[in-house]
């Protein structure tokens, strides 16, 4: 049992949570309020993740932003060291490939809500963080939930990338993931197995808890 | 209407027929290390005999782990003897097999990096005590032969729990020579024969380090039990002088007379 690579995924998607999180919270109101033109290409560009394999995230990180690369190279000035093989290129990596899990839900949770509540909010002078503070974000709240839980899980889960642009660092880049790709490999199943189920059981606590906690949370309201 | 779906039906299915064809060939597994040597050897009994061959690439543990599950593969090019002796063990094959090559390891030092090609290893002991050197990249020692083969070398040079902390692992021969010509570390040791294929020469230099300096490497291949007669030519060919020729030609060393 490979302890490190356990702690390592759970601050990978802790960090990419505490990242991402904020970040989706804005752009999935945007998303869901806009009447920009932009709107379905921007809905798009998010959507993307989805869609693409992880290779595609993996070659632009390792290659397109490499030390190689004039971008890469402006990177490695700022921080140091290239962002491949370092826990930051893992972050970055997971917040891109996350986008949709964080911003679709919340962009369906803030469009759900009509537009007369946010009209009376304003006639109650409230002024627009007022508003979206105690009016919006509460009644946004399973949206923010299962955004938030699903990044964490797709985080935890996440292989292809890590795969590419990783190396194999115990306590820097090996996740729990290439950790049993790795005994596999080495046809030690024991350990394999060990984590994997380890993995299976933490992704269904986690998940299981967001339906918890959404049921207690949406039952008051629907009365 | 009805003649745009049939156009839409038809650019479904086309590469559905095409992909069958390539599928008839017959299915060869071989170690990422062959890339090239392979991608020559294939052409070269095509325009023999007029035969086909669908080669995969990957790493030999991967492979020997699939074909125990079932995969239908007909012939296996490992890097390293163990895995074709632990499928014989299970009776997965057609008898021992054939050694077909010995892999032998170079030190690959990117253009710009900081690191001189010493075969030696001297420059490099230098560089990971002066801090020159951040990050080297070997192929994953737990399961991929070329990395077994780098941490030997690496152990033999006294150097391997200092540079621990520097290492890259790539899951394969290939990923690792990706890492080290990349850009992205300052070097690595991996497989002489992707060292010296064109795309990856031009982006730094490679020397050879000393057999003498890892256990040797040897390749062997075997025939699955699903094998066809078409592979079987293909196994019989590649121990032909000419299949060895190319071999050698791609930075491997003859089985039997190093």
């Amino acid at each position: 049992m490979d302890w490190t690579a356990l702690r390592l995924s759970l601050a990978l998607a802790a960090v990419t949570l505490l990242v991402l999180l904020p970040a989706g919270v804005v752009a999935g109101r945007w998303l869901a309020t806009t009447r920009s033109r932009a709107r379905p290409w921007l809905e798009a560009l998010t959507a993307l993740p989805l869609v693409l394999p992880p290779t595609v995230v993996g070659y632009y990180l390792l290659v397109a932003l490499g030390a190689r690369s004039p971008l890469g190279g402006v990177f490695e000035r700022v921080f140091g060291a290239p962002l491949a093989f370092t826990f930051t290129g893992l972050v970055v990596a997971s917040v891109i490939v996350n986008i949709p899990f964080a911003v679709q839900p919340l962009q369906r949770a803030f469009a759900s809500i009509p537009p007369d509540v946010r009209e009376a909010a304003q006639c109650c002078g409230l002024t627009r963080g007022q508003a979206f503070a105690r009016i919006e974000l509460p009644l946004a709240w399973p949206g923010v939930l299962s955004a938030a839980v699903l990044t964490f899980a797709h985080t935890l889960g996440e292989f292809g990338v890590v795969l590419m642009v990783g190396g194999s660092i115990p306590g820097e880049t090996k996740t729990i993931a290439i950790a049993i790709y790795d005994r596999v490999q080495a046809f030690d199943t024991a350990a394999a197995g060990t984590m994997a189920l380890l993995l299976l059981v933490v992704s269904f606590v986690t998940v299981a808890l967001s339906y918890v906690l959404s049921e207690r949370w949406l039952r008051p309201a629907r009365r | 209407m009805r003649r745009r779906l049939f156009v839409l039906l038809t650019l479904l299915v086309l590469p559905i027929c095409t992909a069958n064809a390539a599928a008839r060939a017959p299915a060869v597994a071989a170690a990422a290390d062959l890339k090239f040597a392979m991608a020559e050897l294939v052409e070269r009994y095509k325009d023999a005999t007029g035969r086909e061959l669908n080669v995969a690439y990957g790493s030999s543990g991967n492979f020997a782990q699939q074909i125990e599950n079932g995969a239908p593969f007909e012939l296996f090019l490992s890097a390293d003897e163990g895995y074709v002796e632990r499928l014989a063990a299970k009776q997965l094959t057609r008898g021992a097999g054939a050694l077909y090559a010995v892999g032998r390891v170079a030190l690959f030092v990117p253009r710009g990096s900081a690191l001189a090609p010493d075969p030696t290893l001297a420059d490099l002991r230098a560089a990971v005590a002066d801090g020159r050197l951040k990050r080297f990249a070997i192929a994953n020692p737990e399961h991929a032969p070329y990395g077994r083969a780098a941490r030997e070398a690496l152990q033999g040079a006294g150097l391997w729990e200092a540079i621990r902390p520097a290492l890259v692992l790539g899951e394969n021969a290939a990923q690792a020579t990706q890492f080290a010509a990349g850009g992205n570390a300052q070097g690595g040791i991996i497989a002489a024969s992707l060292a010296v294929t064109p795309g990856v020469a031009r982006l730094g230099t490679a020397v050879l380090l000393p057999a003498s300096m890892h256990r040797p490497l040897r390749q062997r291949m075997v025939l699955t039990r699903n094998a066809g007669a078409v592979a079987g030519e293909f196994f019989a060919w590649l121990q032909t002088k000419a299949a060895r020729e190319v071999f050698l030609r791609h930075g491997f060393a003859l089985p039997g007379e190093d």
